[in-house]
């Protein structure tokens, strides 16, 4: 996971950086930039608040658009939920305001490998995720404007190759594999046509029904296709000889 | 210095809340029948692929209608995929493509 998360943490501070900066030019102050990424810690709505902000929009649109946008932690929380029932309510409540596409995406291969939740592999994910971004709003905000633009440094693509690439780490079968193809290419269809956040959640929605029509037949479907597995959650199975570093 | 906007973040928080805590917090989930907690299983990989797919391929200049968008940053991450499938490091995968890029826009800028 440390190694998967080396990625995350650049993607995390080059947003970061580029989301300081956004927030000084859309005319936010230091602490209302803060209190965003305290409260809202999403980095697509934060963006989008910024902008709809300066163009006066208001509040109760940017609400609503931002619960569209960040509508697909639903899936995050209910993929994550079999694998925390049985941990203490205001610990998965906590836990919960941290959920991160990239939480998410190192989190939930951690506890797959594992066969299990690993609660303090969870809060290491999120703080390798959280502490880069809030710290690099910082910079980008004070001293953003030295720096080169992000996009000529291919900064831009850190975010999508990340998340392709957790997605990778997750497909061990042709379920899974039929589940992401399906899922990015309705993603696309619907966002090109509606609206990508409204892709996001359709292509999340629809890839993993496309991936159970697949016969479970390949090692990897198999284990997953009987009840109890390893692939399947095991809340109280806490084997103490696996390692957080995975 | 401004303050006005912080009650709007706290806004923002609570209708985002809800998606993140309501099903970890749900009870009894983990007694769901073991087809719907496979369909949970392939969440990942879907939401996952569906979320980089979007951030490469569909582009929206300000108020436009979103396009799709193919180009070097999509080839890009399609290298770090193979990459990451080949060496299981999705740090160097990420690597590859940011690398990529780069040398493509310094090469032929647009």
């Amino acid at each position: 996971m440390v190694v998967d998360a080396l990625g995350m943490v650049v993607s995390a501070s080059a947003f970061g950086l580029v989301y300081g900066l956004a927030a000084r030019q859309g005319g936010l102050s230091i602490v209302e930039m803060l209190a965003m990424s305290v409260f809202v810690l999403a980095g697509a709505a934060q963006f989008a608040a910024i902008g709809l902000i300066a163009q006066g929009v208001p509040w109760l649109a940017i609400l609503l658009l931002t619960a569209l946008l960040n509508a697909r932690h639903l899936l995050y929380s209910a993929a994550l939920a079999p694998w925390l029932a049985g941990r203490r309510r205001l610990l998965r409540a906590a836990m919960a305001h941290v959920l991160t596409d990239e939480a998410f995406g190192l989190a939930l291969p951690l506890f797959q490998r594992l066969g299990r939740a690993d609660v303090p592999g969870y809060w290491l994910a999120a703080s390798l995720i959280v502490l880069p971004w809030m710290a690099m709003n910082v910079v980008g905000y004070v001293g953003g404007q030295g720096i080169p633009d992000p996009g000529r440094l291919g900064l831009d693509v850190v975010f999508p190759a990340a998340m392709a690439g957790l997605a990778v780490g997750l497909v061990t079968g042709r379920r899974e594999l039929t589940a992401a193809v399906v899922g990015a290419a309705v993603a696309v269809g619907v966002g090109v046509t509606l609206v990508p956040a409204v892709g996001i959640v359709a292509g999340g929605l629809l890839g993993p029904l496309a991936g159970l029509l697949v016969p479970a037949r390949a090692a990897g479907d198999a284990g997953a296709a009987a009840a109890g597995s390893a692939d399947h959650p095991s809340p109280h199975g806490d084997d103490p000889q696996v390692g957080l570093a995975g | 210095m401004s303050l006005d906007l912080v009650a709007l973040a706290l806004l923002m928080g609570a209708v985002t809340y809800p998606s993140r805590a309501l099903p970890i917090l749900a009870p009894g989930i983990e007694r769901l029948p073991p087809r719907a907690l496979e369909y949970l299983r392939l969440v990942g990989p879907g939401v996952l692929a569906a979320l980089a797919a979007v951030s490469v391929l569909v582009v929206r200049e300000g108020d436009a209608a979103p396009t799709l968008h193919i180009g070097i940053e999509f080839a890009a991450v399609l290298a770090g995929i193979a990459v990451v499938r080949w060496r299981r490091n999705v740090f160097l995968g990420i690597a590859v493509a940011v690398i990529a890029v780069a040398l493509v826009r310094a090469i032929a800028p647009a």
